[in-house]
Parts: C-alpha cells; sequence; structure tokens
C-alpha cells in the first residue's frame, strides 16, 4: 500500500493533462465549427464591394446596418417570413398534438390490431418521402389546393410524423401506471387523462419535438417549391433561393437575409436548449 | 391500480361492467390514433398505389392520362441522365454516411465526456445543424466562391492551388459532403442520448477487471450502442438518397456543372414538374424506393452479425 501512495498526485497530474488536453481539442474544433456561422454574420454588415477584398476581412470595416433593410425589401421578405411562421408553427400544434395522441394509444389503450397498427406506423420511418411526392401533388391538385398553403399543413395534423410518434411512445412508457389509473377511478376518461396528465408530464419530450418540428418545417425546401407559386404565398426558404438567382453577386445581401432566416432558429434553440439538451439526452431518445 | 385490478378479475360477479370498460378503452384506442390512421391511408397508403398505376401512365396532368404500357420501363433503361443520376447519388450516399457516422460518433464520444462546462460545448458543437438549410448552402457557396471564399483563401495560405468546388465536376459532389460533415447535428446527438444511455455498472465492472479507457470503448461503449449506430446508418442511408435541396440550390435546379449533382431526386423533380411527366417521375421514385428497400434489408441481414452483440463481447 505504501509503494502506492507515491502514484496518487502523478495520477492526478496525469487526469489535469489529458482534462486540458480534452478542453483545448473540444475549444479548438469548436472555434473552427463556428468559422462559417461567424462568417455568415461578418459577411452581411460588410460594405458593398468589401466582402470581396482578399485576403478575406474578418471584421467588417465599417459596419453596415442598412444591409438589412435593404436585402428586406428587395423581395417581400416580410411577406416570406410571415408565411413561413403561419406553416411552421400550423404544423408544430398539428404534428405534435397528433403525434402525442397516436403514441397514447400505443402505449397505454388495448385495443385490437394494436401491435400490427403500430408496426406499420414505425415501417414508414423507413418510407422515402419522395414515393409519394407525385401522386400527392396530383390528389392535391385535383382537390384545387395548389398554390395554398393547405398540401404543406393538412397532411400534418393527420399524425405527424411516425417519428414522433414513436419518441412519445417511449415517454408515455416511462409515466408510472398508478396515475393513471388513480384517475381513472376517479371517473376521469382517457382524453382526460391524456390532456391532464399525460401532456404535461412530457414537456422534456415535447421540447425536443418542437425543435425537430420547427426545424424540419423551417427548413423545407421541396414542398413550398412544387405548391407555392404566387409571390404573396412564398416561403423564406423559396425567396432566398430565388433572390440568390437575382442578386448573385450580393453575397453581403444575401448573407443579410441568411441571417434573418436562421434568427428565429436561433432564438429557439436558446430558449428550448437546455430542455433539448436534457431532454434528449435523459428521456432515452435511443430508445433503450 | 389495485381497484381495478379486483374489479378486472371479478368476471364473475361484474361480466358485463367488465367488458364495457374493455370495448370503450378500445373505442377510445382507435379514437386516438384515428388522425394518423387516416393520414397513413389518405397521404401514404393511397398516393402509393395511385403511383403504381401511374407508372404504366402517359400524363402531363394537364392532359388526360393515357395508358403507356411498359413505355416508362424502356424509356428507363435506355435513360444516359437516369445511369448518371444514380451513379451520382451512389457515390454521395456511400462516401458521406460513412463519414458522417463516424465523424459523429467521435464527436459524441468527445461530448460525453464528464468535464466542467461540457453542456457549451454540446450547444456549440450543434449550432451549425440550426443554420436552416437553404441558408446553409448559400453561405458554403459563398466560403467556396473560387475567387473570393474563405476556402481557397486557407487553401491559398496553405500554399495549395485553388479549387473550383461547386463549380467543378470532380469536386462538386465532394464539396457538398464536405459540407454535410460541417454540420453534427441530429445523429450526434442521437449517438449522444445512447452513449449516455449505457449503463455505468458496466464500466465499473470493466476497471474491476483492469481494463483501460481504449479496451473500455471498444469492449463496451462501442457494442452497446450498436443499436443506435444501426438505427442512424439506416436513416443516413434514407436521407442520403434523397438529396436534393443541396443540388438544387448550388445548380440552380439543372443538376450541373456537367450533370455532377443531378441526383436521382433532382432528376425526379426536373421530370415531374419541369417536363410534366408524372408517370415517368413515379418510376424514377419506384427505383429509389427499390433500391433504398434492398440496401435497408442488406443493412438488417448484416445487422445480425454485429448488432446486439454486446451479452458475448463482455
Amino acid at each position: 500500500m505504501a509503494a502506492a501512495k507515491p502514484k496518487a498526485p502523478r495520477k492526478r497530474i496525469r487526469e489535469l493533462t489529458w482534462k486540458t488536453a480534452a478542453y483545448v481539442i473540444l475549444g479548438a474544433v469548436g472555434v473552427v465549427q463556428l468559422i462559417p456561422f461567424f462568417w455568415m454574420i461578418s459577411t452581411s454588415f460588410k460594405p458593398r464591394g468589401t466582402e470581396f477584398l482578399w485576403p478575406p476581412q474578418w471584421i467588417p470595416n465599417p459596419v453596415v446596418l442598412a444591409n438589412y433593410p435593404t436585402a428586406l425589401t428587395l423581395l417581400p421578405f416580410f411577406i416570406f417570413f410571415r408565411n413561413t411562421l403561419i406553416i411552421t408553427i400550423a404544423n408544430m400544434i398539428g404534428g405534435i398534438g397528433t403525434s402525442l395522441m397516436a403514441a397514447y394509444g400505443f402505449s397505454r389503450l388495448r385495443f385490437p390490431y394494436r401491435s400490427l397498427l403500430f408496426s406499420v406506423c414505425l415501417s414508414t420511418l423507413m418510407l422515402p418521402d419522395v414515393v409519394t411526392l407525385v401522386p400527392q401533388f396530383i390528389m392535391f391538385k385535383q382537390l384545387n389546393w395548389v398554390n395554398t398553403f393547405l398540401p404543406l399543413i393538412v397532411p400534418n395534423w393527420f399524425g405527424g410524423s411516425a417519428f414522433f410518434i414513436f419518441l412519445g411512445r417511449q415517454f408515455f412508457t416511462t409515466i408510472p401506471m398508478e396515475l393513471e389509473d388513480a384517475a381513472r377511478m376517479d371517473g376521469a376518461s382517457s382524453y382526460r387523462i391524456w390532456w391532464s396528465i399525460m401532456i404535461p408530464l412530457s414537456k422534456a419530450v415535447i421540447a425536443s419535438m418542437a425543435i425537430f418540428s420547427f426545424q424540419s418545417n423551417w427548413n423545407d425546401f421541396t414542398r413550398p417549391l412544387v405548391y407555392l407559386y404566387d409571390t404573396d404565398k412564398q416561403t423564406m426558404a423559396l425567396g432566398l433561393s430565388v433572390m440568390k438567382g437575382v442578386y448573385q453577386t450580393d453575397w453581403n445581401l444575401l448573407m443579410a437575409i441568411s441571417t434573418v432566416f436562421t434568427i428565429p432558429m436561433i432564438v429557439l434553440f436558446f430558449l428550448a436548449q437546455r430542455q433539448f439538451m436534457r431532454g434528449i439526452v435523459t428521456t432515452g431518445l435511443a430508445g433503450r | 391500480m389495485l381497484a381495478l385490478r379486483s374489479l378486472s378479475g371479478k368476471r364473475s360477479t361484474a361480466p358485463v361492467r367488465r367488458g364495457r370498460l374493455l370495448r370503450q378503452e378500445a373505442i377510445d384506442g382507435f379514437v386516438f390514433i384515428t388522425p394518423w390512421l387516416l393520414g397513413f391511408i389518405l397521404w401514404t397508403a393511397w398516393p402509393m398505389l395511385f403511383s403504381l398505376g401511374l407508372v404504366f401512365t402517359n400524363w402531363s396532368v394537364l392532359t388526360k392520362p393515357s395508358f403507356a404500357g411498359l413505355a416508362n420501363f424502356s424509356r428507363l433503361a435506355q435513360d444516359r441522365l437516369f445511369y448518371i443520376a444514380l451513379g451520382n447519388t451512389a457515390y454521395y450516399t456511400f462516401v458521406a454516411v460513412p463519414l458522417t457516422l463516424v465523424t459523429n460518433l467521435i464527436v459524441a464520444l468527445a461530448l460525453n465526456l464528464k468535464l466542467a462546462g461540457i453542456n457549451i460545448f454540446r450547444t456549440v458543437y450543434y449550432m451549425p445543424t440550426i443554420i436552416p438549410q437553404v441558408a446553409n448552402v448559400m453561405l458554403w457557396m459563398w466560403i467556396f466562391n473560387p475567387e473570393f471564399g474563405l476556402a481557397n483563401a486557407l487553401l491559398t495560405r496553405l500554399g495549395l492551388p485553388k479549387l473550383g468546388w461547386f463549380w467543378d465536376p470532380r469536386w462538386s459532389k465532394n464539396a457538398m459532403i464536405f459540407m454535410t460533415l460541417w454540420g453534427f447535428g441530429t445523429g450526434m446527438i442521437i449517438f449522444l442520448a445512447a452513449l449516455q444511455g449505457v449503463p455505468q455498472e458496466l464500466y465499473e465492472v470493466g476497471q474491476l477487471d483492469g481494463a483501460n479507457s481504449l479496451q473500455l470503448l471498444w469492449h463496451v461503449t462501442i457494442p452497446m450502442i450498436t443499436p443506435v449506430v444501426f438505427f442512424n446508418l439506416c436513416m443516413g442511408i434514407i436521407g442520403s438518397f434523397q438529396i436534393f435541396t443541396t443540388a438544387f440550390i448550388v445548380s440552380d435546379g439543372k443538376g450541373g456543372p456537367a450533370n455532377s449533382t443531378l441526383f436521382l431526386v433532382l432528376y425526379l423533380y426536373r421530370n415531374g414538374f419541369e417536363f410534366f411527366r408524372m408517370g415517368y417521375a413515379s418510376l424514377i421514385a419506384w427505383v429509389l424506393f427499390a433500391i433504398i428497400l434492398l440496401v435497408t434489408l442488406i443493412q438488417f441481414r448484416l445487422a445480425r452479425r454485429w448488432v446486439y452483440y454486446e451479452q458475448e463481447v463482455i
């Protein structure tokens, strides 16, 4: 035992060394990771022409705030922004709500063909979206829904996504059955239990779903491209791609719009970040 | 709980009540899954059937559909662009997916270290992923700008020749893969979640047996998370086969330069929504689906060899 004693400080030194090394590497990679992000914001404040300076200039000089109003009025970006927000929020509510409904049914209620239907649901995870792109377009065309928000919103109100149903089901199975049984004894219906017990207890998983849902809808390019033609119906993603075609050398303005496009994601991420990282890391997204 | 159990246990005394409760539960169950079930029928099952029929037609949507027999199939067999698109898609998928998987896993392992303030690093590493895709592609077109971009500035500084990146047929797909690798994103988060789920006792047992960190990683961590590696691999392949937005933005929807970014979904889109060949576009979708299905089935078959082996390894 006495011989082992001198090892203690050496062990501590070793631990200190690897921790320092870990911080340095993580920090360095993290900084490199953020370079494109920084470059986007930096370029968005550069005066016209200086974005082409060689070698590249990291901090804009002078800082041109006017790029933002200029860029935002080149195309009706306020309308694009509003449209994207409408579609995204409608899909978040409908997608998460109906997914949690199905998740509750699949996790807590017994009914015929439950496991068969749940495997069907899970198998749609593997289904590539593009298979339904053309036939859905024809369906919506016949319904006269093309060039409206309906094809982008309505399908989401029917069960959201299989991934969310899976996540929700995983989470619901961790909620103690006693809570539900007690409520049932007090005469609560399944609907009441879902709304007043399951949903309030599921904040962590709802936060993760909210981020995923917001991100995928805010990002979506394919469906707006296929369904939205009129300028006043288009979304940020479409608007930015149109702008790229017209003002392709005005990198400062393109980066200004890209930044505006990113801001809601940043806001949401920082609001939900704690819940998201915790929620995802502890609620068994991995399905273990 | 007890009350409900005894209630359902008393078959002889209250069979009617019990039956009614069970029936009520089944009805509620169906009500809860109804939105999903309707959605599955309306937006997945029926469109797929419909699309299967479309494969045998010529239809521009504007006019009436006409039966085309196997014309779309023979067209596909001789379509040079289809094979180019297939090759591009396969190249992108089989290069990008393994690289993404490995980098995401390494980053997740690093972010799983027990260090003070690790949550700050987790946030920072997720940041690039929150840039919306179209904005991100735009940003990388600027970084990869052959004349004034950051990437070539760095290459020049290192004494290397400038590259054409997105605008050079030999580099365009690699530039896209590079761009994809930059954001660690969801795959990394899923790995992280799995790593947090590995039972601590396993490490303690391993340490008692005298295993070092590397041995623990190889014999405990990796085997325990193989199901998630498999999940990320399958989802990665399915997602990569459907690459579209990046190529559409970079090439203005054309798939250039020299068809080097013409991927299957982009080619499908052009046929369906630019040339209005709905039947042909549907056929491309089904071919893509068949390929994805085949690859996924092979994955599942291979998975028997490397997923869930933890008991034997330890």
